[in-house]
C-alpha cells in the first residue's frame, strides 16, 4: 500500500469535483470520492440515482464534464475502457462480462489468451491458471471444458471478478452484481468480493441494496438525483440507519403511511 | 441455475462421463448423418460403384467445391453472419479472371492474383458496410448478391477458351489436376483448409476471438476482443474461399458461366448448419461443416448412381437440413442440460 508523507493512505482511485452533464441533464452535480486500495467502497443509489453514469465515467466509458479522475494520486483523463483498463481498472458489467457458449477457461482468458513460443494458444497453460486463480478466490468449477452459460448466475459473476483480478485490476468496479441474484448466491458473489479485497484490490460495489453492501462494505456513499447526499464509515453506522438513508427516510415513512391509508 | 458451489469438485468431476464429452462435440450428428447417408447409399446403388476408390473420388469432388466455401462460412457463422453472397462471388470471379485472362490478355496468373486481390475487396465491402450500419449481414449481403448478379449478367453471358491463355498449364496442375483413382486437386485444397480452419478455432487466439465475437458480441467487447476486426476477416476469407473455387470452376471446365454459383450460397450454408452450426453463432466447427460438405456430396452423386431422378437433390437437401437441425439441437441440449 503507498502512503503519502503525512502517513495517509495514497486512494487507488479519486473523483474530485466531477459533473457531468448530457445536453441540459444533469446526470452528476460535484461527485468527490475516494476508494482505497484494500477496502470496498459501496455506492448506493436508486433507481435513476446516477450510479450508471458514475461506472461509466469510473470505466472510461464517459468523460466528465468537471472535474477529474485521479489514480493512485495521478490525474488521468480515459477517453476510452481500454485506458482505464490500461491503467489497471477492471469494470465487472452485470450479465455482460462473459460468453455464455464458451468454456470456462476460454472465457477467463478472452482477450489475454497466453500464447506458445510458436504464437499458438497455450491451452494447457490457461487451463492450469484458470483452474488455480478460480480456487485462489474459493471458486470450486467441477468442470473447465463447461460453458459458462451451464454455470449458475453467481459462478459466472465469480469468473469474472476472478479474471479481473487475475490480470492486475487494482481497482474492480462491480455494477450491481448482486440485482439478479437469489439470495444464497448473493451471498456467494459477497464472499468473492471480501476475497478480492483481501487480495488488496480496491473494489467499488455498486448497488440498490443496503443489505447486501452492509456486510462487505468498508465506505459508503448515498448517491440521490446525481448528487452523493451521505458518506458513512464502517463501525460508525448501523444498518438501519443505511436501509433508511437510502431509502430516503421521510419519503419511505409518507409511503408506508400512505400504503397503511389505502 | 443451480447452486452447488460448496460441494467437493472430486465426486462432480466423475459426472462428466465420456459420452457427455463426445456430445459436445458439435460435428458429432453430422457424423453419425454421414454413415447413415453413406450406408443408404451404398446399398440403393446400382451402378456398383458408389462405394469404391472411383465412387468416392467422384463425390468428393462435388464435396471439395462445396467445402471449400462451406468451412469458411461457417467460420463466418460462429462469429455470427452470414454472406449470402458466397455463391454468386464463385461465378463473379471466375468471370473476371477470364476476363482478365482472355480479353485484357493479362495471362491466366497475373489474373488469378488480381481475382484474389478484388475477393478480399468485396470482403472487405462486406464486413465494413455490415459493421458501418449495424444492419444485419443477412440483408448486406442479400443486397451484394444482387449486385453481382445484375454485374455478372451484364459485363458478359459466357467464357469460353480459358485453356488457350498463357500459364493454363501451370494452373492447372495447381487448381485442376487430378489423382489417384480420378480424385480432383480442389480435395486437396478442401482438405487443407479445413485443417488450417480447425487449427485457428481450437488453437489460436483469433479462433477464441471468433467464438467470442459470435456468442456475445457485448462481453467479447468488454473484455478487449477488436469485434470490428474479427468480424471483417472472415468475411473476407469467405470471399477469398469462393474466388478460389471460381477459379478452380474455370479452369477445370475451360469456360464460366454467368449464372455459376448462384443458389451454392444456401448449399454452404447447410453444410455448416448440418455440421453443428448455430444460425445464432458461437458454436460450431470447421470438420462439421466439412462432413456437411461431404453429405451433400454423396447426395449429389448417390442419387444419380442409384438410378433416380436427379431433380429430387433439392428435396433430399432439405429433408437432410431440417433432420440435421433437430438432431443437433437435441444433442446440443442434452451435452448442456446433462450438466445439472
Amino acid at each position: 500500500m503507498t502512503t503519502t508523507e503525512d502517513g495517509a493512505v495514497t486512494p487507488a482511485l479519486q473523483l474530485k469535483d466531477v459533473s457531468k452533464t448530457f445536453g441540459s441533464v444533469l446526470a452528476l452535480r460535484d461527485i468527490s470520492l475516494h476508494v482505497d486500495p484494500g477496502t470496498v467502497t459501496c455506492v448506493l443509489g436508486d433507481n435513476g440515482a446516477g450510479k450508471s453514469t458514475l461506472i461509466k465515467i469510473l470505466s472510461g466509458v464517459h468523460q466528465a464534464t468537471e472535474g477529474h479522475l485521479y489514480v493512485a494520486g495521478e490525474r488521468h483523463d480515459f477517453t476510452s475502457p481500454r485506458e482505464a483498463l490500461g491503467a489497471g481498472i477492471a469494470t465487472v458489467f452485470q450479465d455482460l462480462a462473459t460468453v455464455p457458449l464458451m468454456s470456462v477457461w476460454r472465457n477467463f482468458f478472452l482477450g489475454n489468451e497466453p500464447l506458445t513460443p510458436l504464437r499458438t494458444l497455450d491451452a494447457r497453460k490457461a487451463r492450469e491458471v484458470c483452474r488455480e486463480e478460480l480456487l485462489n478466490m474459493g471458486i470450486d468449477i467441477r468442470d473447465l471444458e463447461q460453458p459458462v452459460g451451464t454455470l449458475s448466475g453467481g459462478e459466472r459473476q465469480a469468473v469474472a471478478i476472478a479474471r479481473a483480478v487475475h490480470f492486475g485490476a487494482k481497482v474492480l468496479i462491480l455494477d450491481e452484481p448482486t440485482s439478479a441474484l437469489g439470495v444464497k448466491q448473493s451471498g456467494v458473489v459477497l464472499k468473492y468480493i471480501r476475497q478480492a479485497k483481501q487480495r488488496g484490490v480496491a473494489v467499488v460495489f455498486i448497488t440498490h441494496n443496503p443489505h447486501h453492501a452492509f456486510m462487505v462494505g468498508d465506505r459508503f456513499y448515498l448517491l440521490n438525483r446525481g448528487r452523493l447526499t451521505n458518506e458513512f464509515v464502517k463501525g460508525k453506522v448501523e444498518r438501519e440507519e443505511l436501509v433508511q438513508a437510502m431509502a430516503g427516510g421521510a419519503e419511505l415513512e409518507a409511503l408506508a403511511h400512505e400504503l397503511e391509508s389505502a | 441455475m443451480s447452486a452447488t458451489t460448496a460441494a467437493p469438485s472430486d465426486e462432480r468431476l466423475a459426472h462428466v462421463s465420456t459420452l457427455t464429452r463426445l456430445l459436445r462435440r458439435p460435428e458429432l450428428g453430422a457424423l453419425l448423418g454421414a454413415v447413415v447417408v453413406f450406408t443408404l447409399f451404398a446399398v440403393a446403388d446400382q451402378t456398383g460403384q458408389f462405394a469404391t476408390m472411383g465412387g468416392l473420388a467422384n463425390w468428393t469432388s462435388v464435396a471439395a467445391t462445396t467445402g471449400i466455401v462451406a468451412v469458411p462460412v461457417a467460420l463466418l457463422m460462429i462469429g455470427g453472419e452470414f454472406d449470402l453472397s458466397a455463391g454468386v462471388m464463385v461465378g463473379t470471379s471466375g468471370l473476371l479472371a477470364g476476363l482478365l485472362a482472355t480479353e485484357y490478355g493479362l495471362g491466366l496468373w497475373p489474373a488469378i492474383l488480381l481475382t484474389f486481390a478484388f475477393a478480399a475487396g468485396i470482403g472487405l465491402i462486406n464486413g465494413w458496410l455490415v459493421m458501418l450500419t449495424g444492419l444485419p449481414s443477412f440483408i448486406v449481403t442479400l443486397a451484394m448478391f444482387f449486385s453481382l448478379r445484375g454485374i455478372n449478367l451484364g459485363v458478359t453471358k459466357l467464357l469460353t477458351d480459358t485453356d488457350r491463355v498463357d500459364g493454363y498449364d501451370s494452373a492447372k496442375a495447381v487448381f485442376a489436376s487430378q489423382f489417384g483413382s480420378g480424385f480432383y486437386i480442389a480435395v486437396v485444397w478442401w482438405l487443407l483448409i479445413t485443417a488450417v480452419a480447425t487449427f485457428v478455432l481450437t488453437r489460436s487466439r483469433f479462433g477464441n476471438w471468433i467464438y467470442a465475437v459470435g456468442g456475445d458480441k457485448i462481453a467479447a467487447r468488454n473484455t478487449g476482443v477488436p469485434v470490428r476486426r474479427t468480424k471483417i476477416s472472415l468475411f473476407v476469407c469467405t470471399s477469398m474461399a469462393a474466388a478460389l473455387v471460381g477459379i478452380i470452376n474455370l479452369v477445370r471446365l475451360r469456360s464460366m458461366q454467368a449464372g455459376q454459383g448462384v443458389g451454392e450460397e444456401f448449399t454452404f450454408i447447410i453444410a455448416a448448419v448440418v455440421g453443428g452450426c448455430l444460425l445464432t453463432g458461437g458454436y460450431g466447427s470447421a470438420i462439421g461443416a466439412s462432413i456437411g460438405a461431404s453429405i451433400i456430396g454423396m447426395a449429389f452423386i448417390g442419387i444419380a448412381f442409384a438410378g433416380w431422378n436427379t431433380d429430387w437433390t433439392f428435396l433430399f437437401l432439405g429433408v437432410i437440413l431440417f433432420i440435421a437441425v433437430l438432431v443437433n439441437t437435441y444433442i446440443g441440449r442434452r451435452a448442456q442440460g446433462a450438466r445439472k
